[in-house]
């Protein structure tokens, strides 16, 4: 039994287990950069690093063939920490080393929290254009909104994958509870008199009668974004109110009136709401003289908080974002004949922490080899004067 | 006498470099000089004629050197002189290099037909450039990754056209008229000639012969104002700024409005009609009092101008490359015979050639106001640069000979790759916006940098440390312990900085993209490069690998090195695929293989090494 617990420790501390492991990360990096010529990076991330095993898909059945990041990672983690408990001793010759691996597990710990807490937003201004909220680049949601006062909308936001499960979704602040007919994770729509031979409307109510709904694979390409569409009915207490075709591609959202409320009805970007507005003054698009080489993309906004503490211009531009009540704004991109800039809103807590274990692994990497260095140095000087 | 030898080799060397500093004596009547070193601002920055000539030929035919078709050889700035001021005779000049079979085949050319069997002159191909047009516009449908050879060769061709077109409509109308006349004309008549189109245009009574006459010039100055692509004319106003700068037919454009012809442009016409006459006397006194012009208003500019025009007729580069070979064969040479003597000078010989590349580097630096790596191109420069001066250090503690076989290895390698890459134009390119960080490309470029040149130099010391122990008996123990010193020390180097420079740059990509990590491919490749570097230590560390097995691990890091370094880019994915080539793609096959012979050369049973029996000892 001690034997058996000895060499379970002796396997986990070893320095063959991290070499192997570190080999496995080679070889499952390397496959991943090459599959990103067809997946895409998002795709790759799930497949291979996001993941405890690498499925491949064998004539449609997916096959576990090596260990996913996860697993990797995760043993490489135990692997570490366990070593150093194990062999732990208080010596300035370990210094280095101990720095060196402290810093990362906290760069480890630090990609792990990112992955689980970083929210990607999307903030589209024209100039002149004053917003109070930011939209995913990813996630979708099912907005219903109670419009009847004119001076604020009720908002109830379905998360689209509540959709995609297509189980009947029933909340308290409605009158009526909401069933998905149909889901697509990536659709297009045309008005249907501009098709020949349009298939039937996938809607009773609104611009839905009108519209042909054509059903597409999803997209996994980095500068594609999925649209999805659902075709939804509502149900009150007296029976069906009709069907509606909602998509992201509808930028209008549909108006009805029901139990002597104004509804509104949207598929549409997943908000984050802030309680802040941004106002786009200028984008500037700055080209080398002669050239379309881009130099500076930057846009001038107009900060102004609710609470009115805040009210300040704030310039934004390349490898210079504004971090802002735990959010960060980026400069990404910009459209419509550079009228409209277009920010990146990042929410990530545990932002700092690669600047720490940076910070560490470097001192420890410099620490450690200055003592072999030194070392190397006084054994020749003693060799020379023997 | 063996003695002075080192000395001799240092001087001898110090006497090759600095040959290439001095002014050329050119047996040409023009000051061809001056004319190289006027100032025009092309490709977003102000640069000398002579570095667009340079840049030109090797856009079109790859190479600086031009022979005429009568056999005559011309300097780049003599050929762009003719390009803008002699086209009718430019047009025979055999500068297109067309190489694939099947673009040939659309001009119904043979290769006997061409220069070297592979470069046409523009009255070759000009029949056929329609259908050119029409096939590079079916190639363009295809997206860049997805793009046959044949279809590359289109576009290039296609571009290169588009080039030489615009060099001949960037100074004067190519079309062989007296281009200063027209220009002093309608100097002297410019209030009139506005006056004429104007009355014209209102059905007013008007002269025909000048309205018509400012019709067609001013048809001309639009045609160069839209297809010349030098910004010739420096801003009127003196301003020390890149914004005031025109091409000559918007300034000329510009006559009609304030009534007098921009003297820069007739500068320019001037020295075509002193060019076309073939008359020195004239072009060199025009040249000389546009300098004198210039120097008054852009003294600092014309500085930059001329040191890069030194820097191209010197070539630091180039030059050095020689040196390494020769340094890497004394150092050889010095394991058989002569070992103190043939070690100094080989010693002498890195250290010239490394103390001219730095000065290349320190030169670009300056011209360009940036860190040392900013493109692929300077990214092998600073490579070799790093690996070699790492290689002095090893060289000056071991005195083996070792450093300088290694340095003269990697520095001829690198600058080899770096000439090659510069076969795409100008090296000094101005930076995309989101690279546009002096600060990041000092920090994270630098030192991710200097991890490849690390990572690379302690492959090629395994190189040494397998080829001298399986095909030589040299290798004793004492070298081989050294060797694995050697390797060990720069490992840990490597391990230092490219996991630090990894680091930084997704710090840098956290400031810009809002995400420290992506898993792009370049990133991956630099982490790939960490990890191996760790597997080398932790396997030494925990014993698994001993001599052998350390150099054979070494090698692979120039496998992974070289992947990071060239083979994601040609992916043609991520956000770092900057530098797409794909001749160099079999290049690349062919070093891993080389590398992976090696490391089954390392793995022979030790008994076959043929120093085996030092070894033991």
């Amino acid at each position: 039994m001690r034997d058996t617990w000895d060499s379970f420790v002796k396997f986990f501390v070893s320095l063959k287990l991290t070499v192997s492991l570190l080999a496995l990360s080679i070889i499952l990096i390397f496959a991943a950069t090459l599959d990103q010529v067809h997946l895409g990076i998002w795709a790759v991330q799930e497949k291979y690093f996001r993941t405890f095993i690498v499925l491949w898909p064998v004539k449609g059945f997916p096959v576990p063939v090596f260990p996913g990041g996860y697993f990797i990672g995760g043993l490489l983690l135990v692997n570490l920490v366990a070593a150093h408990a194990y062999r732990f001793t208080l010596s300035w010759k370990k210094a280095g080393i101990f720095l060196t691996h402290a810093g990362l597990i906290l760069l480890l710990v630090g990609e792990l929290l990112t992955g689980l807490w970083q929210q990607e937003y999307q903030l589209r201004l024209d100039q002149g254009q004053t917003r109070n909220y930011s939209e995913s680049s990813r996630d979708n949601e099912l907005a219903i909104i109670d419009a009847t006062d004119p001076q604020w909308d009720e908002v109830v936001a379905i998360p689209e994958k509540r959709l995609a499960a297509g189980e009947p979704i029933q909340v308290a602040r409605l009158p009526f509870r909401v069933v998905v007919n149909a889901y697509y994770p990536n659709a297009t729509v045309q008005m249907r008199d501009q098709l020949p031979n349009a298939p039937a409307a996938p809607a009773t109510r609104d611009i839905g009668a009108r519209l042909a709904l054509i059903a597409m694979a999803p997209t996994y390409k980095e500068n594609e974004r999925n649209l999805p569409a659902a075709t939804i009915e509502l149900f009150g207490p007296e029976g069906s109110l009709g069907t509606w075709l909602v998509s992201t591609m509808l930028i209008e959202p549909q108006t009805f009136d029901y139990a002597g409320k104004t509804w509104r009805l949207a598929l549409r970007f997943k908000r984050n709401y802030q309680p802040y507005s941004i106002t786009l003054e200028k984008f500037s698009h700055d080209r080398y003289t002669g050239t379309d080489i881009p130099k500076n993309f930057s846009s001038k906004i107009h900060l102004r908080s609710d609470d009115g503490k805040t009210d300040r211009d704030v310039l934004i531009y390349m490898n210079n974002p504004l971090r802002y009540d735990g959010l960060t704004f980026y400069q990404q991109s910009f459209a419509n004949n550079d009228q409209t800039s277009i920010l990146q809103v990042v929410h990530n807590p545990s932002w700092l922490l690669p600047y720490i274990a940076c910070l560490m692994m470097g001192l420890g990497l410099v620490v450690q080899f200055s003592i072999h260095l030194f070392g190397f140095f006084a054994k020749r000087r003693r060799a020379a004067s023997i | 006498m063996k003695r002075f030898l080192p000395l001799l080799v240092l001087l001898l060397g110090a006497l090759y470099l600095g040959s290439s500093l001095l002014p050329t004596r050119s047996a040409s009547a023009y000051d061809l000089d001056a004319f190289g070193k006027l100032p025009v601002l092309a490709n977003g920055r102000v640069k000398p004629l002579d570095s667009v000539a340079r840049n030109s030929l090797l856009l079109l035919q790859g190479r600086q050197s031009f022979k005429t078709p009568s056999g005559e050889s011309l300097t780049p700035t003599r050929w762009l002189l003719d390009v803008f001021f002699r086209p009718e005779i430019a047009d025979t000049y055999q500068h297109f290099e067309i190489v694939h079979p099947d673009l040939l085949d659309l001009f119904t050319l043979k290769p006997e037909d061409g220069a070297g069997k592979k470069r046409f002159s523009y009255h070759q191909l000009e029949t056929h450039l329609a259908e050119v047009d029409r096939q590079a516009s079916l190639a363009e449908s295809v997206e860049g990754p997805a793009r046959n050879a044949y279809q590359r060769a289109v576009l290039n061709l296609r571009d290169h056209v588009i080039l030489y077109q615009q060099l001949k409509h960037s100074l004067v109308m190519p079309d062989g008229s007296d281009f200063l006349g027209t220009l002093t004309y309608l100097q002297e008549h410019a209030a009139a000639a506005v006056d004429a189109v104007r009355a014209r245009e209102d059905k007013k009574p008007h002269d025909e012969k000048l309205a018509a006459f400012t019709m067609e010039v001013g048809g001309d100055f639009l045609r160069m104002s839209q297809i010349g692509n030098l910004l010739a004319i420096p801003p009127l106003s003196g301003a020390d700024s890149k914004t005031g700068w025109q091409k000559t037919g918007q300034a000329l454009l510009e006559t009609f409005h304030t009534g007098s012809v921009n003297p820069y442009a007739l500068t320019y016409a001037g020295l075509a009609h002193a060019w076309t006459q073939q008359n020195p006397e004239p072009f060199n006194t025009i040249l000389r009092l546009y300098r004198a012009e210039l120097e008054k208003s852009f003294p600092t500019l014309l500085k930059k101008t001329d040191v890069e025009a030194a820097f191209n007729a010197a070539a630091p580069f180039y030059n050095s490359m020689s040196l390494y070979v020769l340094a890497f064969l004394l150092a050889v040479f010095s394991w058989l015979k002569w070992p103190v003597v043939l070690q100094k000078s080989a010693f002498y010989l890195v250290l010239l050639a490394w103390v001219a590349t730095t000065a290349g580097i320190i030169t670009r630096m300056w011209l360009e106001g940036r860190p040392p790596v900013t493109n692929l191109y300077s990214s092998a420069l600073f490579v070799g640069w790093g690996s070699v001066g790492l290689c002095l250090i090893l060289e000056r503690i071991f005195k083996n000979g070792i450093g300088s076989v290694a340095a003269g290895l990697v520095g001829f390698c690198t600058l080899l790759i770096a000439h090659h890459l510069a076969l795409t134009g100008d090296t000094l390119e101005m930076m995309r916006a989101v690279l546009d960080s002096n600060f990041w490309l000092a920090t994270h470029v630098v030192v991710v940098t200097t991890g490849y040149a690390a990572t690379f130099l302690s492959g090629f010391l395994a190189i040494v440390y397998i080829v001298r122990g399986v095909f030589t008996r040299s290798l004793d123990k004492a070298t081989a312990d050294a060797l694995v010193r050697m390797v060990y020390g720069i490992v840990c180097f490597a391990t230092l900085f490219s996991l630090v420079g990894t680091i930084l740059g997704g710090i840098w990509a956290d400031q810009s993209w809002g995400r420290f990590w992506g898993w792009d491919p370049k990133e991956n490749g630099a982490l790939i490069i960490v990890i191996w570097n760790a597997i080398i230590l932790h396997a030494r560390w925990g014993g698994l690998v001993r001599q052998r097995g350390l150099m054979a691990l070494a090698v692979f890091g120039n496998i992974v090195t070289s992947w990071s370094w060239f083979g994601v880019n040609m992916l043609g994915v991520g956000l770092h695929s900057y530098g797409f080539m794909d001749a160099a793609f079999w290049w690349l096959i062919a070093f891993v293989a080389s590398q992976l012979v090696l490391i089954a050369l390392a793995n022979l049973p030790a008994e076959k090494w043929r120093s085996a029996q030092p070894l033991a000892r």
